[in-house]
């Protein structure tokens, strides 16, 4: 009985709860760019900066708080920045909505220049985001930094493993809900998200009934800037914020919006899900949960590993083209790629 | 024209008049490149040894040496390859002290000073690679910092000493990283550990935790993070801690840094580590005598002061600046037996050996060569205390 707690401790420290709140984080970038696909009708490359850009303008702030000497107590100081990293983002988008992507709305370019005009703008991005705050890790985390942390919960439970479970990972999850009901509640039961929806399932037809479209694209972008800024600022609290680490997470963003289906809101949060826990459990070596689990005679020697933590990506990847394959349109069935 | 022909003849003459007397020495460093920034102080800590022995009335009978820099770019080796050949070739120096970086230093050795028999001294390669059992060098190469297959031997000693016989090791995934863990494995399961895994972690992400369940998977006493303490070093450690996988670590070279106690405090209080270090006496010694005409505690600063004074003190031994009459000298200076020689004491030494007597460079670095004509290595071996590093003993 006792092996087999340890065996639950230990898959749920290293495994489960990982892959939870990477996966929320996943989910909320990924349905950033789900949101972009159905409604602007392009893939958004430019979205892992946008979330760089949208966690640095909130840890801006939150330095100028910490520096005030306000603080949540318990609670990281950045929660209360990101209404306001929100906003800046937020204008930001509206801004290169005007400057840049406009142009090629009023033109009608086909879906592949945005495609590439995205990527310019992820460049520009990208370099915005290290001029103004650097290229190294920064730290902006505060307030207790564990719920309960691996020692404590070793000395109250008197089991071999430990669990971990900190602020940032509990913040993350519970933010993540929240957000995802907002979104779903705003998508289906106002007006101006009926009107998106309308506009995502067929233009011309919503343009007939009178929906403003540049008021729809520019909702849109708020909802984006949202969605981004908060992916982005949990993502750094429960990680660490560097510039560069939000451009790689592009790759896995994106699988997850693809394997979910494209366009789905539902789609890009199981999308998430599946590319985190896939990442996380095939790389993981389960020799001790194993031996927590097996008889002593059947205990496994070696690692018990499928993959070498070096192939995580290769991970995604694998999943993002089976799915392609088989069926392109994705778990939800998104708008075909 | 008439003038530009005489002028150049004349100055012809005196640079054929010059050189009779006249050793020069090729300081073959990254100026330019990924580590200009330490070759900033190793250029001149060699040239500084340089004016020492200039100032000597002693070295080879009152010859005078000079320096003729050469650019190694530290990752291009045609360019370092070139540089080296103008150095041979065209300048004409009877020793080169260099090169910096591993990659370059193997290549210009391999197809510049092999083939014109030079003598290298390199004060900063530590691949293990470029020893002499895996390279072919004629005996012509030499290193004053210590090879990182060193540091795998030391590293065990650290550890074995503390009774600790089963480390789960994780290195970054470059050159250094990989040759370090290798090196560290081979040395610490011969002498009997145990290694459980030894897995690569890339630099430059956010999140370890698939990387660190690995590790925990594995287990072991102790958990050896051979990274870096600014790059997924650091992020390693914080994984470990947080999941409570590891409490306690063992930190080669690149983790040592003040950035170590700054992010971890007392966290990783009990941890163990060891980096290449002249002892606090050496290390004053040094700095007094530079006095500030440059960085004496950069790294590889005194290791470049070490290698132009060896070369010297070697030529002067053999009574001769050709490369081949004394190469064979370098092992017989910087070792015991024979009057042992701190920095600043070059004129010393010159006169012992001129007068047929041995000497045993000490230098800046401690300098000892052992088996393939590379440095011991001298290494403090340090343990965190209550959120702060602490020296334990030297090594």
């Amino acid at each position: 009985m006792i092996d087999f707690l340890n065996a639950i401790v230990a898959l749920s420290n290293f495994v489960l709860i990982p892959a939870i709140s990477y996966g929320s984080q996943l989910a909320l970038g990924a349905l950033g760019v789900t949101l972009i696909y159905g409604i602007l009708r392009f893939s958004n490359f430019a979205h892992g900066d946008t979330m760089a850009f949208g966690a640095m303008a909130t840890i801006l702030f939150t330095w100028w708080l910490q520096g005030l000497g306000v603080s949540l107590g318990p609670l990281p100081t950045a929660l209360l920045a990101l209404p306001i990293g929100i906003a800046i983002t937020a204008l930001f988008l509206l801004g290169t909505d005007r400057l840049v992507y406009q142009f090629y709305r009023r033109q009608k370019a086909a879906p592949v220049i945005l495609v590439i005009v995205s990527m310019g703008v992820m460049f520009v991005m990208n370099g915005v985001v290290r001029f103004i705050i650097g290229v190294d890790d920064q730290r902006f985390a505060d307030g207790e930094r564990f719920i309960i942390s691996a020692r404590d919960f070793r000395e109250m439970t008197g089991l071999a493993e430990g669990l971990a479970l900190r602020t940032s990972t509990v913040i993350t999850v519970i933010t993540a809900v929240l957000v995802v009901a907002l979104l779903f509640w705003f998508l289906n039961k106002t007006r101006t998200g009926k009107s998106m929806r309308a506009f995502s399932d067929n233009e011309d037809l919503a343009l007939l009934s009178g929906i403003n479209p540049e008021r729809v694209v520019a909702i849109t972008w708020i909802i984006v800037a949202a969605l981004a800024t908060v992916a982005g600022v949990l993502y750094g609290l429960d990680k660490s914020f560097k510039p560069f680490t939000y451009f790689q997470l592009l790759l896995p963003i994106f699988a997850a919006a693809i394997v979910g289906g494209l366009g789905s809101p539902i789609g890009a949060i199981a999308g998430g899900f599946v590319i985190a826990f896939s990442e996380v459990t095939v790389t993981y070596a389960f020799r001790k949960v194993l031996g927590y689990l097996m008889p002593e005679s059947l205990q496994p020697d070696g690692l018990v590993q499928l993959l070498s933590t070096d192939y995580k990506f290769a991970v995604s990847f694998a999943i993002l083209i089976i799915v392609l394959l088989i069926r392109p349109t994705g778990l939800f069935r998104g708008k075909a790629v | 024209m008439k003038h530009l022909l005489a002028a150049t003849a004349a100055s012809a003459l005196m640079a054929s008049a010059a050189s009779a007397e006249d050793v020069k020495l090729g300081v073959f460093l990254g100026f330019t490149g990924p580590i200009e920034s330490l070759v900033a102080e190793m250029g001149p800590a060699a040239e500084f040894a340089i004016e020492e022995a200039n100032a000597s009335d002693k070295f080879l009978g009152g010859a005078s040496v000079s320096s003729v820099r050469a650019d190694t770019t530290c990752v291009d080796a045609g360019a370092a390859t070139a540089a080296a050949e103008r150095l041979i070739t065209a300048d004409g120096v009877a020793g080169i002290v260099g090169g910096d970086c591993s990659g370059v230093t193997g290549a210009a050795l391999q197809n510049v000073a092999l083939p014109n028999g030079m003598v290298m001294i390199s004060p900063s390669a530590t691949s293990p690679g470029l020893s002499h059992n895996n390279n072919e060098d004629n005996g012509l190469f030499f290193r004053t910092a210590p090879s990182d297959a060193r540091q795998g031997v030391v590293m065990t000693e650290v550890l074995m000493d503390q009774d600790i016989m089963e480390v789960a090791v994780t290195y970054t995934n470059n050159d250094y990283g990989k040759g370090l863990a290798d090196s560290f494995q081979a040395a610490f399961e011969a002498a009997g550990g145990t290694v459980t895994i030894s897995a690569a972690h890339e630099d430059g992400k956010a999140d370890y935790s698939a990387e660190v369940g690995a590790l925990a998977a594995a287990g072991g006493q102790r958990l050896v993070v051979a990274g870096y303490v600014d790059q997924g070093g650091a992020g390693i450690v914080r994984a470990a801690l947080d999941t409570g996988a590891f409490d306690t670590f063992h930190f080669p070279d690149g983790m040592i840094g003040t950035a170590l106690s700054d992010t971890f405090g007392d966290e990783i209080d009990g941890s163990s580590g060891q980096h290449p270090s002249p002892s606090d006496e050496l290390a004053a010694a040094f700095t007094t005598l530079v006095d500030g005409a440059f960085d004496s505690t950069s790294p590889f600063a005194p290791e470049s002061y070490d290698a132009a004074a060896l070369l010297l003190l070697a030529m002067q031994a053999a009574g001769s600046a050709d490369p081949a009459e004394y190469a064979g000298k370098v092992m017989d200076v910087a070792n015991a037996p024979g009057e042992p020689i701190g920095v600043g004491e070059l004129d010393k030494a010159f006169e012992i050996l001129a007068a047929g007597g041995e000497v045993d460079y000490v230098g800046a670095s401690g300098v000892e060569l052992i088996g393939p004509g590379e440095a011991a290595g001298n290494y403090r071996e340090i343990t965190v205390e209550s959120g702060s590093i602490e020296t334990v003993q030297f090594r």
